[in-house]
């Protein structure tokens, strides 16, 4: 069963096209990625599937609900884990779990019920009675899930996970995203710009410039990258360049410093070519495709916007400080 | 509709929560009207007590003050919307089921019990100020200062649907307060001042706010010679609370229609 379903959906800021007739389907149980750069319409797309965001075109619908006529039904079926903390951190993590529980109209006798579950879940039982305020980037972002979860919703959310967490909280993060999915044939949508962290999915959807670039499973669109990677650096690298394109029929590009193809069976072809290459090299590696290698034969850009995100976060740490 | 109530109680409750982690909320609401009292009552009490016939320049005030400090509390229901948008929770409360009216009149209701306890804090003051105060008039004041406060958040909520900072919101609620709280007979009466002063305290809805608390002290007799006339008018407790509801109904209700149309 299909329950998202995606048709043409456009969304303008001025005269800006954020989002551009953007069309999918996600089945239920299904673990769906956003893959992408800041500002390709990623998180444009998760607020009109949970009704912040009204789109200019096209349809959707979350759980068979449509996501502007009836949001209600929409807002109930989803859980959402946004990509800045959305937690009140003047009160305790069990004081937020309880404000969720209430708007959502969890019945009472299973309320503390779950919210015990959910904070042995993430493992958080022991700071239950701490303010948010104490809580770490990882802890806060659990903390989070665990409230996305509590109203037992069929979709789950989540906008950039794990971004500016430390790489053990991060494999910590999709440990709990597994058994979610796991115990409870939970439907995960989520976005990131990590490239290891797409690698989770089962299918991903890459998108770029507000539009879908592509959508496949990640061996598959690794496939697309036609075979292994060399990358490698010569005293001259345009010089080389042109002697690959001439001589190799290949379709090298230069990256920073570096002379970078895709080849199938990488190790003869090395062999070939140590023989015959008249350009001098100062260096050679190969290795398999990753999904950073599609992103960038798809794009022709490399997703390097770490720097961006480093900003957003001392922006973020700058603002939390001034309060 | 179930939901809209469910969202009254659940954005009230946590007002209410917040309130009580902030102690030094409760603390500064009252410290200013506080020093209002102490420094207007003492310094123009003398000058100006030729102004307000028949009645002393204390208990003239004191309900006045206890109307500002109702506006003052009312206010920060909106502060609190911005602080939740700059802080991301906001979006939490947007994408729960929870509807956008009731998200608006919890914030309204949770700032009208808060302004409930400080105006009980300024109670107590009272009798040390020499203000006589029965038990009756206490359940008649919390009343009429829950319907003033609901009336007056309006205003901050209106505000608050459009500011993202919350330096913004100061700002432009300044602006308003300022000539609010002066123009509204709180510190004398409104009624021998010049013309265009006149205008715009009447047509100043915490005027009648304060015309209504200040009546509940002094009673219609102190009404005939002090209260807020308009044409010829002298306006009754009854009239003064129908002034300010109907202008909160309208303000509470263009918060909620300015507030769904941007998120």
């Amino acid at each position: 069963m299909d329950i998202i379903e995606v048709e043409e959906i456009t969304r303008r800021f001025g005269s800006l096209v954020a989002v551009d007739k953007v069309s999918f389907t996600v089945k239920e149980g299904e673990i769906f990625g956003f893959l992408g750069p800041n500002g390709a319409g990623k998180t444009t797309t998760i607020n009109m599937l949970c009704t912040l965001l009204t789109p200019n075109e096209g349809r959707a619908r979350v759980n068979g609900y449509d996501v502007v006529k009836q949001r209600t039904g929409v807002r109930r079926s989803i859980g959402l884990v946004f990509q800045e903390p959305t937690l009140d951190e003047y009160l305790t993590a069990e004081q937020n779990l309880r404000f969720h529980a209430y708007a959502y109209k969890v019945p009472r006798e299973e309320r503390e019920k779950r919210i015990d579950e959910l904070l042995e879940l993430v493992e958080l039982s022991e700071r239950r009675k701490s303010k948010v305020s104490t809580f770490s980037g990882g802890m806060k972002r659990r903390l989070e899930m665990a409230r996305g979860l509590l109203h037992s919703p069929r979709v789950l959310f989540l906008d950039e996970p794990t971004l500016g967490l430390d790489p053990q909280n991060r494999r910590h993060i999709w440990d709990h995203i597994h058994e979610l999915r796991r115990k409870h044939n939970l439907t995960i949508f989520l976005t990131t710009h990590y490239m290891d962290e797409a690698e989770n999915c089962g299918r991903i959807t890459v998108i770029d410039q507000g539009r879908i670039v592509a959508l496949d499973t990640p061996d598959n669109l690794k496939d697309m990258v036609g075979g292994d990677l060399v990358t490698l650096k010569a005293e001259d690298n345009s010089a080389a360049v042109a002697e690959l394109k001439e001589k190799y029929k290949l379709e090298p590009i230069i990256e920073k410093d570096n002379v970078v193809f895709s080849v199938p069976q990488g190790e003869k072809f090395l062999v070939k070519l140590m023989r015959g290459f008249h350009n001098n090299l100062v260096s050679i590696s190969i290795r398999r495709p990753t999904l950073d290698d599609v992103f960038l034969k798809l794009t022709g850009r490399a997703i390097r916007d770490e720097e961006v995100s480093f900003k957003d976060q001392l922006k973020q740490m700058a603002m939390m400080r001034r309060h | 509709m179930a939901d809209v109530f469910r969202g009254v109680w659940v954005v009230a409750y946590r007002e209410l929560l917040r309130f009580v982690q902030e102690r030094s909320r409760l603390f500064s609401s009252f410290v200013m009207p506080l020093i209002f009292l102490v420094i207007f009552g003492a310094g123009f009490g003398e000058l100006v007590g030729s102004m307000t016939p028949g009645v002393d320049y204390i208990q003239f005030m004191y309900p006045g003050i206890l109307a500002m400090t109702v506006l003052m509390s009312s206010l920060m229901s909106g502060i609190s919307i911005v602080w939740d948008r700059e802080f991301g929770f906001l979006k939490e409360i947007l994408v729960s089921p929870l509807g956008r009216g009731g998200i608006i009149l919890g914030k309204a209701v949770g700032g009208a019990v808060v302004a409930v306890l400080q105006a009980f804090v300024m109670l107590i003051l009272a009798p040390i100020l020499g203000v006589s105060l029965s038990f009756t008039m206490v359940v008649e004041l919390m009343l009429l200062i829950v319907i003033v406060s609901i009336s007056l958040s309006g205003l901050g909520l209106l505000v608050a649907s459009r500011m993202q900072s919350q330096q913004g919101f100061q700002v432009v609620i300044q602006l308003i307060i300022m000539p609010l709280i002066f123009l509204a007979g709180i510190f004398y009466p409104v009624n021998n001042v010049p013309v265009w002063m006149e205008v715009i305290s009447k047509v100043n809805p915490l005027t009648y706010g304060v015309d209504a608390i200040r009546q509940v002290f002094l009673g219609s007799e102190g009404a005939a010679t002090i209260g807020v006339t308009v044409f010829g008018h002298t306006m009754t407790i009854l009239e003064d609370i129908l002034v300010v509801a109907a202008f909160g109904a309208i303000l509470l209700v263009l918060s909620v229609w300015s507030f769904s149309r941007q998120e």
